[in-house]
């Protein structure tokens, strides 16, 4: 038998490098399906400067604008109202300055998406939900609340439970800025702990209801109780 | 061909080259809407651009497996340049000078890099595209390497147009992309090892 070839490297042969380079980038870029979001937020954490500086300029750790229609509903201040009907004593329809006039709520809360990106430290301001619902007291056979936005056909719901979670609330502010348009104006539903399709932007009415139903993306199979890091395939 | 023109690339390597440019530029103008809050609000129609942009995405790789599959052994015998780093080449790398064969060593690191996000891009796209309809394909992360992806093909593609539209010096290339000739006194000064057939 023949003795193994030299191996001993050849410095003037040509390497295939290439392809090397090839597989490494695909394999690092699949493998960073698991490692992709940590290292990113270790980043960010870490630079915390660097991620508020750029993010103003880059999307990257900023909003996304997600609709499901053609075009976004328009706030009319004269016309709009927040009708709270359903299971209650008294159906109460607010206008925006009536809102404003509740009491007032001021919170810095995360805002997940269900996709994987995240905007930390948003300032909302608005007013709690039972302050909403005082109004329009209750009836006790209420158990869920159903969220329906001016964007037909998109609703979601939340049980009484979860609404009365200590920042949950209907935000008409955001930033320190009057809610903007592709933010859900004038009012959105904030709940920091759930995945942002619960946080149903440009509200015009809440319906006291016995129970939770299926909301817009629950329907095309998302999770009713969206935990963040707990439902939709995270964390289980 | 014009006396004193030598020619560089083939009808294949040419279709594939352009055949990725417009997909390219189609998904990054479609993906660009989808991405950047300003856009979206401007344009709206998420459903629409998000069906546009997944399918068009699904074209572009077909395309491309289409053009691969049809040059054949043509384009294995450039995949072959693309993949052979000799001592000038890394010398070239290190800022060093050293003769270039047809491609230098930049340009192989770039084609190389460009075949692989394209793998990457469609792997992800789909995990997108099929996770919104079904957990079992949802990773925290398909966002970020489908942007992140997005950053660094960006910067490739940036130094690529200035170097084959502006800078004075290496813009003469982009007759060799589009025509397939370049001159043989400009060869000689930047591809040096190379013998035109």
């Amino acid at each position: 038998m023949d003795a193994p070839p030299v191996t001993e490297h050849d410095p003037e042969q040509p390497r295939r490098y290439g392809r090397g380079l090839f597989l490494a980038t695909v394999a690092g870029g699949i493998s960073s399906l698991y490692w992709g979001k940590a290292a990113w937020d270790h980043v960010t954490g870490v630079v915390s400067p660097v991620a508020s500086a750029i993010a103003p300029i880059l999307p990257t750790g900023g909003w996304r604008i997600y609709t499901i229609s053609g075009h976004m509903p328009v706030f009319d201040p004269a016309t709009w109202r927040l009708r709270i009907g359903g299971l209650v004593e008294q159906p109460v329809s607010l206008t925006y300055d009536e809102l404003r006039a509740l009491p007032r709520a001021d919170q810095v809360s995360n805002f997940h998406c269900v996709t994987g990106w995240t905007v930390n430290n948003v300032h909302w301001g608005g007013v709690r939900i039972h302050d909403v619902l005082a109004a329009a007291k209750p009836h006790f056979t209420a158990h869920a609340l159903e969220f329906v936005s001016m964007e037909v056909p998109y609703t979601d719901f939340l049980t009484l439970q979860q609404a009365s979670l200590g920042d949950v609330m209907l935000a008409y502010e955001m930033d320190g800025r009057p809610l903007p348009q592709a933010h859900g104006a004038p009012v959105r539903l904030i709940i920091p702990q759930m995945y942002g399709y619960k946080n149903v932007k440009w509200l015009n009415g809440i319906n006291l209801v016995p129970r939770e139903q299926l909301g817009y993306w629950e329907q095309l199979g998302y999770d009713q109780d969206a935990w963040v890091g707990h439902s939709n395939g995270y964390g289980t | 061909m014009k006396p004193g023109y030598v020619k560089r690339f083939s009808p294949v390597e040419r279709i594939l080259h352009w055949v990725n440019a417009v997909g390219f530029f189609f998904l990054l103008a479609t993906g660009l809407i989808l991405y950047l809050p300003r856009l979206s609000e401007l344009v709206a129609h998420r459903q629409e651009i998000q069906y546009i942009h997944f399918w068009g995405g699904v074209a572009w790789l077909g395309a491309l497996a289409a053009v691969v599959v049809l040059g054949g052994r043509r384009l294995l015998a450039t995949a072959r340049e693309l993949d052979t780093f000799d001592n000038d080449d890394m010398r070239w790398l290190r800022g060093r000078g050293g003769p270039q064969g047809r491609f230098n060593a930049g340009q192989k690191i770039n084609a190389v890099l460009t075949a692989a996000f394209t793998i990457l891009f469609g792997v992800s796209g789909l995990l997108l595209w099929f996770g919104e309809q079904d957990t079992r394909y949802r990773f925290a992360s398909t966002v970020i390497l489908h942007d992140g992806l997005m950053y660094v093909s960006l910067a490739l593609l940036v130094g690529h147009l200035y170097l084959a539209l502006i800078h004075p010096a290496t813009r003469h290339a982009l007759r060799g992309m589009t025509l397939g000739s370049v001159s043989s006194e400009w060869a000689a000064r930047h591809h040096a090892k190379w013998k035109p057939q």
